[in-house]
């Protein structure tokens, strides 16, 4: 069953003509993602050929539902343009906007955040800044490899993307039902919180692995949802503990601010849940694949 | 991006945030005509970015043109808190305050959205009033899209008890740090203390400012407020080049393909070391997807540069980069290092894994470089780089 995204999802890619956009589409069709659609006002009724499939450009998000029935969003638009694309997007009142774009400014992010809030929350947002959403073996949204690995029941939420692929890789004989990356930025759409209690609730899904990161208290307030709702196994990873205080590493929202948001704080929280955390990606692995084997 | 006081002074003054006047220097001489012109007296403030500089002696009042001269000069090259003194403001001499108030507006990252902080107990640490006497502060979730409008403003007064004497003029002085906030995209406005002086008027006295730097494609003027004295020079040269690089103070050098993946390697090192010396990794570099050799090559140009570094660590994930294509990148790069002229003396572990990377690692081995080491898992690439780094201290 799998979470959010599954064989039957229709994509539509806002910012499909632009060169990134291009290239992931074709990747997202290679994967065999469903993608009914483009997006972009000033190539509105052209197609695009990715291999022999012919997918149409549509002006708006609007009419591309209307056309497609699609129900996914994937966002690749430039960061200057991101908060008028999810804007439009929720207002289309699309089920699922992934928003792949780093680099957005915060005020934009607080803007369509609030703005998806004032229209009733119809659309939950991925994003921004993460590598996207995968269901392997059904369907694919964002930049994360598909091959990496195949169906299973593991579930994994990263603020990380390349920490999201390693995690993957390290337990791909084991296989996921939904890998979702986050998003690293200071203001995301899709919390920690919402994968874990969506893992819970899915039947296909036997074991969490939940990977964090220094900056802000995200993770702790998912050690405490842990605490209260979550009864399958979680196991956990956060990066980070050799980042110097008030230094911005990488990611926009991984920042150590004075003594809080710091990697240790989030470990003991998770801990202090019944969750194991591992020193390593590779020792994480392990531990999950002590509890599945037990 | 913090900014200076008296960035921040300015930036408050271009929003009409009363303030009081004042002039950076980085001369002690030019103390005089400004303070002159000031009417003879002037308080000197060191422009540091961290807390505490008036404990540290860092802010003293000039009743002298002459006498500000020889403050500068006291001031200028001092050293706070680990943090050099390059520029003193001549400020205006402060009315006789009344009393001291706090109010901020920030990015609140657990609500996603933003937040006012005020409080009637201004002039020290907001951190230290929440502790001692979180009654005394006032915090009202700001709508992103609403903002901060007369009605809000006053919502605002009312939760931290402002005297009703000050009520309109702090209210006032709310709308136009919103307007600073909102127009510079900035995470963090402050001020403390918002002083109630003599006259009644009520002053903007000191303040921190914090921009976002994603929203500078939006914001010309940012260029001219990064700090470029106090920029580490590999981190400099590093920012030149476009890489995303921290200088940090171990001994193995550090470069991976995205920040969450090199925040773990970071990590890995550090565990690593425990048993090799207590080595500590020397930087964070994250050269991002579909690294070329271009790239490599400056990364690694970077990271050779900086003469702490024993051993140096490239830890690539293959996501929809190819391990060739990196493998690639790599050999490349040494050669272009040493066509530069640039002699490559330390040693390199590189783990490769993920897409390709079978690939990736035959085009090591076959390049077969006397500096280069293939390890394949993260954990032994880290331990190996961890060794050789403690075997080179």
């Amino acid at each position: 069953m799998a979470i959010w995204l599954n064989k039957d999802s229709k994509v539509i890619v806002q910012g499909m003509t632009g060169a990134t956009g291009m290239k992931h589409t074709k990747l997202m069709l290679g994967d065999g993602t469903e993608v009914v659609g483009g997006v972009n006002p000033r190539k509105a009724g052209q197609t695009v050929d990715f291999d022999g499939t012919e997918v149409p450009v549509f002006g708006t998000v609007k009419e591309a539902i209307e056309k497609t029935g699609a129900n996914v969003s994937v966002i690749f638009v430039p960061e200057k343009f991101t908060k008028d694309a999810v804007v439009e997007a929720i207002d289309a009142e699309i089920p699922l906007a992934v928003v792949i774009t780093e680099g957005i400014a915060v005020h934009d992010t607080a803007a369509f955040w609030a703005y998806a809030g004032k229209k009733g929350n119809k659309t939950r947002i991925i994003g921004p800044n993460c590598p996207g959403i995968i269901t392997p073996g059904q369907s694919n949204v964002g930049i994360i490899p598909g091959d990496i690995t195949k169906p299973g029941r593991i579930g994994l939420v990263s603020k990380s993307g390349t920490l999201t692929y390693q995690m993957m890789y390290e337990l791909r004989d084991l296989g996921f039902s939904t890998a979702v990356g986050i998003g690293g930025d200071p203001i995301i759409g899709t919390t920690h919180i919402d994968a874990l209690a969506a893992f819970q609730d899915d039947p296909d899904t036997d074991l969490i692995v939940m990977i964090g990161e220094i900056g802000g208290d995200a993770e702790e307030r998912a050690a405490a949802f842990i605490k209260d709702n979550v009864t399958k196994p979680v196991v956990g990873y956060v990066a980070g503990f050799t980042a110097p205080e008030g230094k911005t590493m990488g990611h926009a929202g991984a920042i150590v601010s004075g003594s809080s948001g710091t990697a240790q704080a989030k470990k003991e929280a998770l801990e202090a849940a019944g969750v194991k955390v591992g020193k390593t990606p590779t020792e994480t692995a392990k531990l999950a694949r002590e509890i599945l084997s037990a | 991006m913090d900014l200076f006081e008296y960035q921040a002074r300015d930036l408050f003054a271009k929003h009409d945030v009363p303030v009081l006047a004042g002039e950076v220097i980085d001369t002690p001489e030019a103390a005089r005509e400004i303070t002159e012109r000031l009417g003879g007296k002037s308080v000197v403030k060191a422009q540091v970015k961290v807390g505490g500089r008036g404990k540290a002696g860092g802010v003293k009042l000039a009743a002298t043109p002459d006498e500000a001269v020889a403050r500068a000069t006291d001031i200028l090259g001092m050293d706070i808190k680990g943090h050099t003194v390059h520029k003193v403001m001549i400020a205006e001499t402060a009315p006789e305050i009344v009393e001291e108030y706090y109010v901020s507006f920030l990015l609140d990252r657990a609500n996603r959205t933003f937040l006012s902080i005020a409080s009637v107990e201004g002039g020290m640490e907001i951190e230290e009033v929440a502790a001692t006497r979180p009654e005394a502060v006032a915090k009202t979730p700001i709508d992103a899209i609403d903002g901060v409008d007369e009605a809000k403003a006053r919502e605002i007064v009312e939760a931290a008890k402002f005297p009703a004497e000050v009520a309109d003029k702090v209210a006032n002085v709310l709308i136009k740090l919103w307007d600073t906030f909102i127009k510079s995209d900035a995470l963090l406005v402050e001020v403390n203390p918002l002083a109630k002086v003599a006259s009644g008027d009520v002053l903007a006295l000191d303040g921190k400012v914090s921009l976002d730097e994603n929203a500078e494609f939006r914001h010309p003027e940012y260029e001219e407020l990064h700090d470029k004295e106090a920029a580490n020079p590999l981190e400099a040269a590093a920012k030149a080049k476009g890489l995303n690089y921290v200088k940090l103070d171990g001994q193995v050098g550090i470069i991976g393909n995205g920040a969450g993946l090199v925040m773990s390697t970071l990590d890995v090192v550090a565990y690593a070391g425990e048993k090799h010396g207590n080595v500590k990794p020397a930087n964070f570099l994250d050269i991002g997807g579909g690294a070329s050799a271009q790239v490599m090559a400056n990364g690694l140009e970077i990271i050779l540069g900086d003469p702490d570094v024993k051993s140096v660590f490239v830890n690539v994930f293959g996501g929809i980069t190819a391990c060739d294509e990196v493998a690639n990148g790599i050999v490349q790069a040494l050669k272009l290092l040493e066509e530069r002229g640039e002699k490559v003396e330390k040693p390199l572990v590189v783990r490769l894994d993920g897409n390709n990377a079978e690939l990736g690692r035959k085009i090591l081995t076959d390049a077969d470089h006397p500096l280069v080491q293939r390890v394949d898992t993260m954990d032994g690439a880290a331990d190996k780089a961890a060794e050789l780094a403690h075997a080179a201290k």
